[in-house]
């Protein structure tokens, strides 16, 4: 054997208006089987309307070590959100 | 009628049974999913046609009795769907050969005179432009691979060389019903197959073989040796036992 | 299909106790932990463990129900059984890109396997006989199989209790295709029944010892239960299957093969004879009657598709060099 086949991530949209979700993961030696492979092993029982399969090795992903530094920055700015500001219940839904 | 429906019902179970084979033995886990898909796609067609084909006969033989109590001489099935798995390679080519012939062939039938066959094709025709599709991609890949999987890729096209002719070739109850406009005629499909066929191994990088010589005789039961073991197998629980439900 | 009775797992780490601590905070918390969150080495080392041996276990258990699918005696049965074996291909699948995330590749989980080092349930070195079989496998040895997964839903590991979710909702077919297939044998022909009833027979204690050995004997589980990898003790698990089926076997008229199996109304669950566990660590350690052909058919599979396997990747190699020189002109 030369190497490894290469891991690959599977997303699936099961019909228009959605967006595509991970499901999971499989091995293929490229994108055509992988594609194909994706729809045998995810899409038995009708999950199907769209996939996208992406190499394992093209994600890059946040660091849980840096998690503070990404995300708490976030979480004290509730100027964000609608409930931070008092609107008079007699002006109605807004 | 009811012996053309018995003919293509016959080649569909034989195949499937065949690739079924493979389930838990594949080359890699990804295809121990795909082939059984390939299988149920086949054995789906065959019941439905057996119904068909039963309900035609009217001697209340159903899609059991039928795939389960006629022997060896009585199967209809082609020689190519009968052929063993060999290797992975071969079992690809067997199926893109059929495959690529039965594409066109349920296309034409979505026009048939008879409902429940327009029925069939209506599903048949997507399942095996799928199965079209992976073997496609499965013989491209061990065309172009390494040297043994070229060198294997040639021997599969070399045994089942003899075999893509009866495809083609329509029985008096076939022409019957391709008269009747029931099925499409199988002379009409040729050229479009071998246009699929040498484009794939075009892309394989193989030559398309020549046929010397084939071999035909299933329309007519007489079949290889294997078919009787394939079926001596696949009927062995059900004959132990005539008449139980299952 | 699988049920607990994790075997050899070592759940050692040398982690400092703070760090130690918090992570059972989270744990205790019902936080999922995620692939590249930082965990003690004894809980990776579990992780992989028992999913791989979940994983080889699907893998397996392929074959014996894959021996009847070319003798199926209906057409719908055979088109069943072909999707449900499919099924555990692709459980086995879910499960080995669960361990994945962990920093072992498929390859070597497949080789320990090969090699023995691995070890798969060891229900699948039973022989399957009959067609009757096929039915008390899907409704047993599935039905175990199911008690045991629910609760690893929701594991506290996040990609195996994904996979587990996928898992169970598939697997939901699997035991009442198997109780159908015993029902219609049982209301069927006297030899039908018969069949129906040898299986039972041979497939009773295998399922019960499926659950692995008694909680006081059972090395692994504390540490487990307290990483909530598992949620139940093998016993409390044990006792829900015998409870759960033994009312289902009296509805096909059949009798469980223990002469010591009645209804407890004291303790509101059945009680059962021992468990001969003689026989069970020596299927575990290699002398069940299928031990020898099931590794060898796996081992057959993998060496037969090694072929195809390097020709997918070389083909691959190929067209990048081609599309990178096209490119290039």
């Amino acid at each position: 054997m030369i190497n490894e086949t290469p891991l690959w991530e599977v997303f699936i949209r099961q019909r228009n208006g959605l967006s595509h979700r991970h499901v999971g993961s499989l091995h293929a030696a490229d994108e055509a089987l992988a594609l194909s492979a994706a729809r045998d092993v995810y899409t038995r029982r009708g999950e199907g309307g769209s996939i996208w399969v992406v190499p394992s090795s093209a994600i890059t992903a946040s660091d849980p070590d840096h998690t503070d530094e990404f995300f708490d920055p976030a979480e004290d700015k509730i100027y964000r959100h609608p409930t931070f500001y008092d609107i008079p219940d007699d002006v109605g839904h807004m | 009628m009811y012996r053309a429906l018995l003919e293509l019902a016959d080649d569909h179970l034989v195949l499937g049974h065949r690739v079924s084979e493979w389930c838990g033995h594949a080359p890699m886990l990804e295809e121990d999913l795909a082939l059984p898909n390939m299988a149920l796609d086949c054995i789906g067609t065959a019941r439905a046609l057996y119904a068909r084909a039963g309900e035609l006969e009217g001697a209340g033989r159903d899609e059991d009795a039928l795939a389960y109590f006629r022997g060896e001489r009585e199967y209809l099935n082609c020689l190519l769907v009968e052929q063993p798995n060999g290797d992975f390679a071969q079992t690809m080519l067997r199926q893109l050969g059929f495959a690529a012939f039965m594409e066109p062939f349920w296309r034409a039938a979505a026009q048939s005179s008879d409902d429940a066959v327009r029925g069939v094709a209506g599903k048949a025709v997507k399942e095996m432009a799928y199965n079209i599709r992976h073997a496609g991609e499965w013989v491209v890949r061990l065309g172009d691979g390494t040297d043994e999987s070229t060198g294997r890729m040639r021997a599969a096209s070399d045994a089942l060389a003899p075999y893509w002719d009866e495809l083609f070739l329509s029985s008096p109850a076939t022409q019957e019903a391709e008269a009747a406009g029931i099925l499409p005629e199988r002379a009409g499909l040729r050229a479009n197959w071998e246009q699929v066929m040498r484009d794939v191994f075009a892309q394989a990088l193989l030559d398309w073989p020549e046929a010397t010589w084939s071999q035909g005789g299933g329309r007519e039961g007489r079949h290889g040796e294997g078919l009787g073991h394939l079926l001596a197998e696949m009927q062995s629980v059900a004959r132990a036992h005539p008449g139980a439900t299952w | 299909m699988y049920a607990q009775g994790l075997i050899g797992a070592d759940g050692r780490t040398d982690e400092t106790p703070e760090f130690l601590a918090a992570f059972k905070a989270r744990i205790d918390a019902e936080e999922k932990i995620e692939p590249k969150d930082a965990m003690p080495e004894g809980y990776r080392r579990t992780l992989i463990r028992q999913i791989g041996q979940h994983a080889h276990s699907e893998i397996v258990g392929m074959l014996p129900e894959g021996n009847w699918i070319t003798r199926a005696p209906s057409l719908k049965r055979k088109a069943a059984l072909l999707a449900k074996v499919q099924d555990e291909g692709g459980h086995g699948l879910y499960l080995y890109a669960a361990a994945e995330t962990l920093g072992v590749s498929r390859e070597e989980m497949t080789e320990e396997l090969l090699d023995g080092r691995a070890k798969y349930s060891s229900i699948f070195n039973y022989p399957t006989l009959t067609w009757a079989d096929i039915g008390t496998i899907g409704w047993l040895v599935d039905g175990a199989a199911i008690m045991n997964q629910i609760p690893l839903c929701r594991c506290s590991f996040g990609p195996y209790a994904r996979a587990m979710i996928r898992v169970c909702k598939e697997e939901s077919f699997h035991q009442r295709q198997g109780y159908e297939i015993m029902l219609t044998l049982c209301r069927g022909t006297q030899a039908q029944k018969d069949m129906a009833q040898d299986a039972l027979n041979r497939w009773w204690w295998p399922s019960l010892m499926m659950f692995g050995p008694h909680d006081a004997d059972s090395t692994h589980s504390d540490q487990s239960m307290a990483w909530k990898i598992k949620r139940f003790s093998n016993d409390e698990l044990r006792q829900k299957f015998i409870d759960a089926t033994v009312p289902q076997a009296e509805f096909l008229g059949l009798t469980v093969p223990d002469p010591e199996c009645k209804w407890n109304e004291a303790k509101g669950g059945y009680d059962h004879g021992p468990i001969d566990w003689d026989e069970f660590w020596r299927v575990v350690k290699g002398g069940g009657v299928m031990n020898r052909e099931r590794i060898a058919a796996r081992k057959k599979a993998w060496d037969d598709g090694a072929w195809v396997r390097e020709a997918a990747l070389v083909h691959a190699e190929k067209r990048k060099a081609r599309k990178a020189a096209m490119a290039a002109e």
